[in-house]
């Protein structure tokens, strides 16, 4: 418990914040516009619906100006880089960009629903108004001239009784905006579920990008000036507390009280969104700059089960352990950059990426690259990005549990840890790592075998055995298999993988392993990280307190799950 | 681009509309809109529409994600047969269904959103997968490339609404892996050469690869 309030307070302060925020700006928009006697006339017609549209506009202001900063990754790192004085645990938070973003996009669709309910209900009262002819004091407001002869004073947008909410939607500025904010929102939304995202990547890619039409409607939304509320001088010379009653006499002569003037509200999304586009506009200008940088392909791997690893140099490139990279290939899709977290270890004078087929762009970069009597492809690179694993260094016994996929960070753990053992870098803490890797099938990371073995090898050279203990689960088995490894059960190495280790089949038993790792040391802390699915996390978390010993001086396992 | 199902982004965004439709009718009947029974048409418009949505198709590639109790919904769908199946069919339905809600304000949302949904479905028609035929990696072995070589460009069907079927379970065979002992007795050499001079170092070793004192009388069916 104490575990988790330490990673996730500052996590839980910040979103307390931001809806503290919401809130605070939609109940002073909601209070400005119900109270203030500018909009005295306005509500006369409206009601309470002016003042909740005009709140809803007002929070939607603010979380569109916030939804364009968490997909800033340049922006993040710089923090991340300058902010290096501040605690780890605040600095990971950067690392949640994209689920402050997805929140900050419900919120958007939330007051995106009121302020449409709202201005729904305000033009049905608008139109009503216009047709009645009744002499009530909406009528009257209603039928101020809308000639600009005149002043142009005239509160109702609906210009004559014929004209319809349809008609004055789409040939008004604000309507047609609205209705192509809109549109660009809910398509942006239903290619953006992660269904979507995961299984068609290029399809939630491109539509993302009509949020271009978004913003560029937000910043023109409020120019017609539609929402009115009654001038400084036409309340100086009537005030609506004493004319409003006396409205049937406005154009007597020898009334105190004149018509009232309205003027429209200027636009003001402008001035909230500016900032964060030209953010976004420079980063999207070094991103491109980034790329543009000479990327010099050292080495072309191609590894058994269609699994391809680049190393790459760039100038100028310094990566930390658990970071990730995007590349674009301009010869496969101009526009389109995918994630890969780095296989090399800082140590190395090159960085590296293992990619696995997982799509389109996947495949078809793998094809290229197969070619053999073709040139290679150009490759781009921006990063890196993340926040470093650098916590795995601090614990003296270090647990890692790598599930499928989630291995490929562990690469590039254990290379650095072992560059720093090698170098008896004197600021390694790390005297002991238990790897556990858990996979249905050792096919798909075979090129994680290569890299166990050299370290097997490496770690013999040196006399050193005892400092990596890995084990291998095997997950996705059946009779053959294990009929297959019982009868070479004598030899050295596995059958499946060729490591000295031999490979177990099903998932650990953790129980088993915990209280082995507690008795081997029993006055050590020890850090139990994970890269793999939720229920995972949940029985590793379990069993790091039930072995953790009462006493703070003996053994202590303490969990972290990583992001990677 | 040739492998994208766009059904299943149409699927999402008809899911969309129904709901968008929903609420437009809610706020127009409620509301006493003019003309507010386009808003209950667009209720039920609507919620036909959420109903003929919600379960998620089977992706022709890799597993799907069904939605949360989806499975009751499957089995209504797929009474329909081809009514349900075709995407052609869904594409016209939707657009007809969207018409309507057109001539209100409050709908008029749901209207664009569901059309955009059947032109996507109209998309997923009309974009053959014949694409995946002709590009160069197509594997030989694949199915659909076979199938796209054999079929005329015209018929092809595209994509088409496959239900999620739960996979039967199999039965655990209890008892399935235990294998019977040996009924037989392993071939051994006739009486006398079993027995060894060396008792003492067989006593030593153990139960190792000598000649055993079986417990019970083993008859010898060696002729």
């Amino acid at each position: 418990m104490g575990n988790w309030v330490v990673n996730h307070c500052f996590s839980v302060l910040f979103l307390a914040v931001w809806l503290g925020l919401n809130v605070f700006l939609f109940v002073d928009a909601f209070l400005k516009y119900e109270k203030a006697d500018k909009y005295y006339y306005t509500r006369k017609i409206l009601g309470s619906t002016l003042a909740c549209a005009r709140a809803s506009a007002l929070c939607l202001n603010f979380n569109s100006m916030l939804i364009l900063l968490p997909v800033c990754r340049n922006l993040l790192s710089f923090l991340r880089g300058t902010c290096s004085f501040c605690s780890r645990t605040l600095r990971k938070q950067l690392d949640h960009n994209l689920t402050f973003h997805k929140l900050v996009a419900y919120m958007i669709c939330l007051h995106t629903a009121i302020h449409i309910i709202a201005h729904l209900f305000n033009f049905d009262c608008y139109s009503r108004s216009r047709q009645a002819t009744d002499g009530s004091l909406a009528s009257i407001l209603s039928g101020l001239s809308h000639d600009e002869k005149k002043g142009g004073s005239w509160l109702n947008p609906i210009q004559s009784p014929n004209m319809t909410v349809e008609y004055v939607t789409f040939t008004s500025i604000a309507g047609l905006t609205g209705v192509i904010m809109t549109i660009a929102l809910i398509l942006m939304v239903t290619s953006a579920t992660e269904f979507i995202r995961r299984s068609y990547f290029e399809v939630f890619w491109y539509t993302h990008h009509l949020f271009i039409f978004y913003i560029l409607a937000l910043g023109i939304h409020g120019i017609g000036g539609i929402v009115r509320g009654q001038t400084e001088k036409s309340m100086n010379e009537s005030h609506p507390c004493k004319c409003a009653e006396s409205f049937e006499m406005w154009d007597d002569h020898d009334s105190h009280c004149r018509r009232p003037e309205f003027e429209g509200h200027p636009a003001e999304s402008w001035k909230w969104i500016l900032a964060p586009v030209i953010l976004y506009i420079c980063e999207r200008i070094l991103r491109f700059y980034r790329s543009q940088q000479k990327v010099v392909i050292t080495k072309v791997v191609m590894h058994p089960s269609k699994v391809l690893e680049l190393q790459m140099n760039k100038r100028g490139f310094s990566m930390e352990v658990g970071q990730y990279i995007f590349i674009n290939c301009p010869s496969i899709s101009l526009l389109e950059w995918h994630p890969f977290t780095l296989t090399s270890a800082p140590e190395e004078d090159f960085f590296s990426i293992h990619i696995r087929v997982a799509g389109d762009w996947t495949e078809n970069l793998i094809r290229a690259f197969e070619q053999q009597y073709s040139t290679i492809p150009r490759i781009e690179v921006d990063g890196p990005f993340g926040t470093a694993s650098e916590d795995v260094l601090q614990y003296e016994v270090a647990v890692l549990v790598g599930a499928g996929i989630g291995v490929t960070p562990f690469a590039s753990i254990l290379k650095s840890i072992w560059y720093k053992f090698q170098c008896a870098d004197h600021n390694l803490k790390t005297k002991k790592i238990y790897f556990y890797w858990i996979c249905r099938e050792t096919g798909a990371f075979s090129w994680f075998n290569d890299l166990l073995t050299s370290l097997e090898q490496e770690m013999e050279e040196l006399g050193k055995v005892d400092f990596l203990n890995y084990r291998l689960f095997l997950t996705g088995w059946d009779s053959n298999i294990v009929g297959h490894a019982a009868l070479n059960f004598d030899k050295a190495t596995d059958i499946l993988t060729g490591l000295k280790q031999k490979t177990s089949f099903g998932r650990p038993m953790w129980d088993n392993e915990f209280s082995k790792i507690a008795t081997s040391h029993p006055k050590s802390v020890v850090g139990v990280f994970l890269c793999g699915p939720q229920t995972l996390a949940k029985s590793l978390r379990k069993c790091c307190h039930r072995y953790s010993s009462l006493d703070p001086r003996k053994v202590q396992f303490y969990f972290n799950k990583e992001n990677f | 681009m040739g492998q994208i199902e766009w059904a299943m982004w149409a699927n999402e965004q008809a899911l969309a509309s129904g709901l968008i439709l929903i609420t437009g009718g809610i706020v127009a009947t409620a509301g006493h809109f003019t003309q507010w029974y386009f808003g209950a048409y667009s209720i039920v418009a609507g919620v036909f529409v959420c109903l003929l949505e919600y379960p998620r198709g089977k992706r022709k590639k890799g597993s799907t994600m069904e939605r949360c109790g989806q499975k009751y919904m499957t089995a209504v769908v797929k009474l329909f047969g081809p009514l349900t199946r075709n995407y052609y069919i869904r594409a016209i339905l939707h657009l007809l269904l969207s018409v309507p809600a057109g001539f209100l304000l409050a709908t008029i949302l749901g209207t664009a959103c569901l059309a955009i949904a059947s032109g996507i479905y109209l998309l997923c028609k009309f974009l053959p997968p014949a694409e995946r035929a002709a590009s160069p990696g197509c594997a030989p072995s694949s199915v659909c490339a076979g199938f796209c070589v054999y079929l005329p460009r015209a018929a092809v069907r595209g994509e088409q609404w496959t239900p999620i079927e739960p996979k039967p379970r199999e039965r655990p065979h209890v008892g399935g892996t235990i294998k019977q002992p040996p009924s037989n007795p392993p071939p051994r050499p006739p009486a006398e050469a079993r027995k060894k001079p060396s008792e003492e170092a067989e006593a030593a070793e153990g139960p190792s690869a000598g000649p055993q004192d079986n417990p019970i009388p083993v008859t010898d069916e060696i002729v």
